[in-house]
């Protein structure tokens, strides 16, 4: 087995969905033969994480969007964690975009600004920019603009219907020794955002997170869960056949993914814990290495647009990243991928500044005795 | 075909290609990764060129000595159980006629086909208490009720030896194959039984054979890295798993290459000393 077989595998299973080899293929192709299309009409390559969120781009946004503005998209399936930064930096450094704009996360936005990574962008050339909510435009310290908001989504506590009859009310239940063996919980402090959910529930908000040592408190906290833990996933597939079949019947995961399927008719359930769900959010970024900055820019003021977002909320089931007073959607719309209890928002400074050190903690946590 | 080194210059010409493929796709990206092991690790960033001993020396605890010595222990028994299970497996294959053996490779192979994804989500599935084989021990009325068998030790070596039993077999079956047939016939007529003649003429004369395959398993089933995260709990994850966790998730780069060399080193010294203790007498 070569190491670059390897490579390839594992960028095809990620945070969006188990994806199938055929994408992970595509991804690579569409690195290995960049231009294979000509250049008469260079299509904007977008990254988009794959499996689900790609395959929903491609049916209910992409195709408007090239028939409104007669740009043709190109759609890259992009893992998800790091892998997507790594690759997009390794390419720049060699003056190539794997993808022109990519869906990125806050703390790879952070990442990548450290080498310059994201160019900046034009606000006057995005005026749909207004409607979006403050926290969704990204800034480099400078107030360059490098990233606009693109989805966001909450990360709830589900549970399998069958086992639990009960929705449970706070995150609290999951420390309850009845759960033994029982739990899923994605593996890493920077994609489960546990320590912010654990302080809200515990410590009385994520302040507690500012110091070393509220850190290790909270640590210490997430370590009294691990007899309940039968997985620590970091690939949303593992856990989602087994909450479906009722091997792991609870667990933190993703709202909107739990609910497509509940819709399908799975014995799943999603719940906003009265702590509140957390909220994450991923960024329309452009890679300095794209020469395709004009289209760029036209595509992103495209996705801000109130009604594309509603789209968006409708058919993929993200939460919108504009206000919701300027949206067409009714209660039960809103109420099916937000909720109107404030939401737990990740300390995403701390993974830039103690990054290392809270990974080290963390892995001694998890796997440590 | 002539043996012995080339008479002259014009004798290495064939050997230029594979030099020069081995130089491009192997020794380059080494050399790049050994030298990234060395950069500094910009923190909440990625790299930059340098030369310091951090990475290393993060590497240096009880904590990652632990997780080494487990990726050790757990590749080098999966290796002896494959080759405890494969060697008379492959023994009796060779003896099979023609076209029972083509089969049996034909299916070994498309076993080998099998990437790790597949193999690991298979077995977590088998070994489930809603969807698994303990299901079916419960029908049998071996079982009262269905068990869940992973994640955990077992379930990871199993799938572990199922990923790598049928590299096992091709590693043993040409010099099995090629055992001359007389040896353990002489044996039986000089009144051997089938298990004894198994057992101290066979087994002795592919000494070299079974510490190659020891060896190539072992290294083999070093570099699986989902198959812990898919059957193992978190003290069952291995060095592999921590290498992509550095190199994908957290993109420390200089920390995963450290970390990839020293594994390589030590398997490296592990294999050059069961070499040295197990494989004197190379060819029979």
């Amino acid at each position: 087995m070569t190491k670059k077989n390897e490579t390839f595998r594992k960028a095809g299973v990620g945070r969006r969905g188990f994806i199938a080899g055929s994408a992970a293929a595509a991804g690579v192709a569409a690195l290995g033969f960049p231009s294979i299309t000509g250049r008469a009409a260079a299509p904007l390559k977008v990254g988009v994480y794959g499996g689900y969120f790609k395959d929903s781009f491609d049916e209910h946004i992409f195709p408007d969007f090239t028939k409104k503005s007669g740009i043709a998209i190109e759609s890259v399936a992009e893992p998800t964690g790091e892998a997507w930064l790594v690759q997009l930096e390794q390419s720049a450094k060699a003056g190539v975009a794997p993808a022109d704009v990519s869906m990125i996360s806050q703390v790879a936005m952070l990442k990548g600004q450290s080498s310059k990574l994201w160019a900046g962008l034009d606000m006057a050339k995005i005026p749909n920019s207004k409607n979006l909510l403050p926290q969704f435009v990204h800034k480099y310290p400078d107030g360059t603009v490098d990233g606009i908001g693109a989805v966001a989504w909450f990360i709830t506590l589900v549970t399998n219907t069958d086992v639990y009859p009960k929705a449970p009310e706070s995150w609290a239940e999951m420390w309850k020794p009845e759960h033994k063996d029982r739990i899923g919980l994605l593996a890493l402090a920077s994609n489960s955002f546990l320590l912010e959910i654990t302080a809200t529930t515990f410590f009385g908000g994520t302040k507690v997170l500012d110091t070393e040592e509220g850190i290790v408190k909270v640590l210490g906290k997430i370590a009294e869960l691990k007899p309940n833990v039968k997985l620590w996933y970091r690939d949303e597939g593992q856990f989602q056949q087994a909450l479906q079949a009722g091997e792991i019947p609870m667990g933190q995961y993703y709202h909107d993914v739990a609910g497509l399927a509940a819709a399908d008719g799975f014995p799943v359930r999603t719940t906003f814990p009265k702590e509140g769900g957390l909220s994450d959010s991923g960024c329309w970024a452009l890679s300095r290495a794209s020469k395709e900055a004009e289209n760029a820019h036209r595509f992103i003021d495209y996705m801000c647009q109130p009604a594309i977002q509603a789209t968006m909320s409708r058919k993929i089931g993200t939460a919108p990243t504009v206000d919701r007073k300027i949206l067409d959607l009714s209660d039960e719309e809103f109420g099916a991928v937000s909720s109107d209890i404030p939401p737990i928002i990740p300390r995403y400074d701390i993974y830039q500044t103690k990054g290392d050190w809270l990974d080290q903690k963390w892995t001694e946590m998890v796997v440590g005795g | 075909m002539r043996r012995g080194r080339p008479a002259g210059p014009a004798g290495y010409i064939p050997a230029i290609w594979p030099a020069l493929m081995l130089c491009v796709f192997f020794v380059i990206p080494f050399a790049i990764m050994a030298a990234i092991s060395f950069f500094h690790r910009v923190e909440g960033g990625f790299y930059e060129p340098g030369f310091e001993f951090a990475n290393y020396a993060r590497f240096f605890t009880t904590f990652f000595a632990r997780i080494l010595g487990f990726s050790l222990f757990v590749s080098g028994l999966a290796a002896v159980v494959c080759v405890i299970l494969g060697f008379p497996f492959t023994f009796m294959l060779t003896r099979l006629g023609r076209r029972r053996q083509v089969l049996w490779l034909v299916f070994l192979l498309s076993v080998l086909s099998l990437s790790e994804v597949i193999i690991g989500f298979s077995w977590s599935m088998l070994l489930s208490r809603t969807a698994g084989l303990s299901n079916l021990f419960v029908v049998a009325g071996l079982m009262d009720q269905p068990a869940s068998w992973s994640p955990g030790f077992a379930a990871l070596m199993m799938g572990l030896c199922y990923l790598a039993f049928p590299y096992t077999v091709l590693i043993l079956y040409p010099p099995l194959s090629r055992l001359d047939p007389q040896l353990p016939e002489a044996a039986r007529m000089l009144g051997a039984s089938p298990l004894r003649t198994f057992f101290t003429v066979v087994v002795p004369a592919q000494r070299g054979a079974i510490v190659a395959t020891l060896i190539m398993v072992f290294v083999f089933t070093l570099g699986a890295y989902l198959l812990p995260q898919l059957l193992g709990r978190p003290q069952h994850w291995t060095l592999s798993v921590m290498i992509t966790d550095q190199a994908i998730l957290q993109s420390n780069l200089p920390f995963s290459a450290a970390m990839a060399m020293f594994l390589m080193l030590v398997s490296l010294a592990l294999v050059g000393l069961t070499y040295a203790i197990g494989g004197e007498r190379r060819e029979p």
